[in-house]
């Protein structure tokens, strides 16, 4: 089987690159998703909070996925379901890449993609990824499994809760926990900050009265068979446990929620080149991988905090790959390219290289920063010019932010240099 | 009237269990737990040692070296996952040298095979990330890893096709030695599931082996469990060793080992610490510090890559060596006691000399029609595009994936609970298929993994269990409580 474009993944990502490349007149394109629906994780995400940004109104996980089916459906977009992909390679002589993939229907078989987008998403960090001594009973399960179990299998996998980490999923845990008539003790967060938005902390435990324990975590989990209990403890600056601070809470179920881990098997095994900080691929400003006509967007390629920021991503994938089939031809680029540094701060940027002739007029580059800031200034400095100086009343790492590239401005500055590699800066600054 | 009656059916009870089956007797394995491979049988490092280590004229020396020649075998006869990588023991100090040339000329007397020494560069290039200030090691070419889950199950259900019975969920309470009407001693054992009486006991209880051995017995054993625990990383890692990595034991202590698993995972491990708890599996904050930064002495950079971390408990026995054999006072009555290491490479030797006595003492007569093979499951994880090809094309739940991380499918799964001697439980099933092993550790697959068990036992998924009595999963519906 040959194949223009191969998405790999049916979520929000996989969705919204398709529909977005279907619109810029692609038609030979196939969606491979693993499990039995389109939608991926938004599927158990049954709160409300979604596409506030893309569509302008709160729409629950299933209903923001269904706008994005929909449109698959429409345009008559071929999936698979049920199809995991097992392996992928790259053969650089002849630019063709190899998806082999398998289902009961068809068995195991083999595509030639002429391009791909890698949209797999995420999963959790699991429990010995984060060292926590004590006893390996049932009952400890990432937030995600617990919600997977309450809100798709309608089944409580536990009364009296404690949950470590403040990570998104895991707020959300905690007042659906709550609802569904469990007992939520605390959450328990290792740093000083939350590692999830604002809004989640107010509305999902403020309002129900469930503490936040910043600067704690679990030091002893007891229970031979089924977890019976957790030992809290102070952390200090060091995040080491002070001793004398430990306290026993009672409980039959322990949820984590500290930190997504994107899925990127797949992309090691095509042997794109990594980014060690963001866990996902190195991309340029076309979300284009090491490996030319293969990118990457949504979660995959560093974790967002907002599906809507996920479609917007997802659709420049779609968009750049389809650019990259029809001008398969062109000359390699041998324009200006910038590479973007950060420090002070700042821990990383999606993208990372900026090649100003495929540049759009303006380029949205994301990133995290590594602590939690204060009325700072957030600086941007472009071969040694300052190109702009936001004023952030806060940032926090579990808030992505962003800045807008504008081309012009950029070309401005580094018109006349005679080095075609630029570099432009972004950190975090004191305000004067 | 049993003839024989095994307790355990960790790697020596099932080891017994299977070199017995070849003969025509009555033979019943007694397991507290729900499954085979409960005990230190599941948390070990996994090494089938070359036998350099234990003193020359010991049991320890005879069986490890018994034992990692019948593995080599065993391994593609009951087929269980065993590679031969070598294993080295580092000198980290000049000082080192004379310890290594010690464990040289013991490994000679116990008659380990092709045992030299290598010095830096050989060293070096054998292993380009050791560390640097490692100055020669011992090198054993007949090391090798296993999985002990596997090699355990592969004993017991090779045992179990064979005829053995094997009774989970029984725990012995207390065993009487008795004398029949025909004046022939018998032993009459009470259990938490019915009472039973046997001819032969084999005494395979692990840290529980002195508890038994005292029942019935005026010289007592007494057996101290020893905690070792464990970090397995990511098998991003995996190669960052080629063989096993293990430390002459230091004035800092014995060492900790470095060594690439049998399924391409890295470990680190073990401490050992001293506990009067039989059933202290509980990991610790120091514990695991002790195995990462111990460990890191033998490679230059340990990637702080954990999957997961885990405890064992190996049964010490005040001796210091194995203690195998019909208790002088106790005839019939066979200990396999103070198993430690190096007991898993040792079990399969064990388990011919045990069945060598049940053969003088009963004089059974052999089976015509003993089954000498057993086949494990298939792996799509480990299997070639033409193989996984013919695996889906006869069973199409092969192409159904259900462990993401390690590539389990529903074919593998429902194999594992299906076969002889089949998983139970949730952990049973990931010690068959590795389903929930890989890097997520279940956060995928266990919800989908527990169905699959509910439909084959007949349970509802609430009675689906990870390992046993009360370690349940999900509890009622939701909004039950409100």
């Amino acid at each position: 089987m040959k194949r223009d474009l191969v998405i790999i993944g049916g979520g929000p990502a996989g969705l919204a690159a398709a529909v977005s490349a279907r619109k810029e007149g692609l038609e030979d394109i196939l969606i491979i998703e693993r499990d039995t629906r389109l939608g991926g994780i938004l599927n158990q995400c049954i709160h409300n909070g979604f596409g506030l940004h893309t569509f302008k109104e709160e729409l629950t996980g299933p209903e923001y996925a269904a706008r994005y089916i929909t449109q698959v459906e429409d345009e008559k977009i071929p999936y698979l379901l049920d199809t995991m992909v097992v392996d992928i390679s790259y053969d650089e002589s002849t630019g063709d890449k190899k998806v082999t993939a398998m289902n009961s229907r068809d068995g195991l078989f083999t595509i030639d993609a002429r391009s791909v987008i890698l949209a797999m998403g995420c999963r959790e960090r699991p429990r010995g990824a984060l060292n926590i001594p004590g006893y390996r009973p049932a009952g400890i399960y990432s937030a995600g499994t617990a919600q997977y179990y309450v809100n798709m299998e309608g089944r409580m996998p536990g009364k009296k809760v404690v949950i470590l980490g403040s990570g998104d999923i895991g707020l959300i845990m905690a007042r659906r926990m709550t609802y569904e008539g469990a007992r939520v003790l605390c959450v328990a967060e290792l740093q000083p900050y939350s590692g999830g938005l604002k809004r989640n902390i107010v509305q999902c435990l403020d309002d129900f009265g469930i503490p936040l324990l910043l600067s704690h975590t679990v030091v002893d989990i007891m229970g031979k068979r089924r977890v019976e209990g957790v030992t809290i403890a102070e952390v200090d600056e060091n995040r080491k446990p002070i001793p004398g601070t430990e306290v026993f809470y009672e409980c039959d179920t322990l949820l984590l929620s500290c930190g997504l881990i994107p899925e990127n098997e797949l992309s090691n095994k095509l042997g794109v080149r990594m980014n060690p900080v963001t866990g996902g691929a190195v991309v340029n400003e076309s979300l284009e991988t090491s490996i030319p006509g293969v990118y990457a967007c949504g979660n995959v390629l560093h974790v967002h905090d907002l599906v809507d920021y996920v479609s917007g991503e997802a659709s420049e994938a779609g968009k750049n790959a389809v650019r990259f089939l029809k001008s398969e031809d062109a000359a390699e680029d041998d324009g200006d390219v910038i590479n973007i540094r950060t420090e002070n701060g700042v821990r990383y940027t999606v993208p990372s290289t900026v090649r100003i002739s495929k540049m759009p007029d303006t380029l949205t580059v994301r990133f995290r920063v590594g602590n939690e800031y204060r009325d700072k200034n957030l600086a941007v400095y472009l071969d040694g010019k300052q190109l702009m100086k936001l004023p952030k009343r806060v940032m926090a790492p579990g808030e992505m932010e962003q800045i807008i590239l504008v081309k012009s401005k950029a070309q401005e500055i580094i018109s006349g240099a005679e080095n075609r590699e630029h570099e432009l800066v972004i950190r975090v600054e004191d305000k004067e | 009237m049993k003839d024989v009656t095994i307790i355990g059916a960790g790697v020596t009870g099932s080891a017994v269990a299977r070199e017995l089956s070849k003969y025509d007797l009555e033979i019943t394995v007694l397991e507290k737990e729900s499954d085979v491979c409960e005990g230190t049988s599941k948390a070990n490092s996994g090494i089938v040692h070359s036998g350099y280590d234990a003193k020359p004229g010991t049991l320890k020396a005879r069986f490890n070296v018994e034992g990692n020649k019948l593995i080599h075998e065993l391994s593609k006869s009951l087929d269980f996952p065993f590679r031969e990588n070598g294993s080295l023991v580092l000198a980290l100090e000049e000082e080192g040298r004379a310890g290594i040339e010690e464990l040289l000329e013991r490994g000679r007397r116990n008659g380990v095979p092709d045992l030299r020494i290598v010095e830096r560069d050989e060293l070096k290039e054998m292993e380009p990330n050791v560390s640097d200030s490692a100055v020669c090691a011992l090198y054993a070419p007949t090391g090798g890893v296993v999985c002990p889950f596997n090699m355990n199950i592969a004993f017991a259900e090779n045992a179990a096709d064979n005829g053995v019975a094997f009774r989970f969920n029984t725990e012995v309470i207390s065993i009487e030695k008795k004398t029949g009407e025909d004046g022939r001693i018998f032993y009459h054992l009470e259990t938490s599931n019915g009472s039973f009486d046997t001819r032969i006991v084999v005494n395979a209880a692990g840290v529980y082996a002195d508890r038994f051995h005292n029942m019935v017995s005026e010289e007592k054993l007494h057996i101290t469990p020893r905690k070792g625990q464990y970090c397995l990383m990511d098998k991003t890692v995996g190669g960052l060793v080629k063989h096993t990595l293990f430390q002459l034991p230091t004035k800092l202590g014995k060492g900790i080992l470095v060594t690439p698993t049998v399924h391409g995972n890295l470990m680190a491990g073990p401490t050992a610490e001293d506990t009067d708890n039989p059933e202290d599996t509980s990991t610790t904050a120091e514990g695991l510090d002790t195995v990462l930064s111990r460990g890191a002495l033998s490679v230059s950079r340990l990637p702080r890559m954990t999957i997961t971390s885990f405890a064992g408990l190996r049964a010490h026995e005040d001796g210091g060596d194995f203690v195998i054999g019909e208790i002088k006072d106790a005839p019939g009555f066979i200990d396999a006691a103070g198993i430690e290491s190096p007991g898993l490479t040792a079990a399969p030797a064990i388990g011919v000399y045990i069945a060598g006595i049940v053969r003088d003492l009963l004089n059974p007569s052999e089976k015509k029609d003993f089954i000498r093979t057993r086949k494990g499951i298939p792996s799509m994880a480990l299997a070639t595009d033409e193989e996984r090809a013919a695996l889906i094309a006869a069973d199409p739940a092969y192409s159904h994936v259900i462990c993401r991380c390690e590539l389990v499918t529903e074919g593998e799964i429902r194999n594992a609970i299906t076969r002889t001697l089949g998983a139970t439980t949730v952990d049973g099933v990931k010690r068959r298929t590795r389903a929930g092993m890989g890097r997520c550790q279940a956060g995928f697959c266990l919800a989908r993994t527990i169905p699959i068990l509910a439909e084959l036992l007949g349970k509802s998924e609430e009675e689906i269990e990870k390992s046993g009595a009360g370690s349940y999963y999900v509890r009622g519906n939701i909004k039950d409580n409100l």
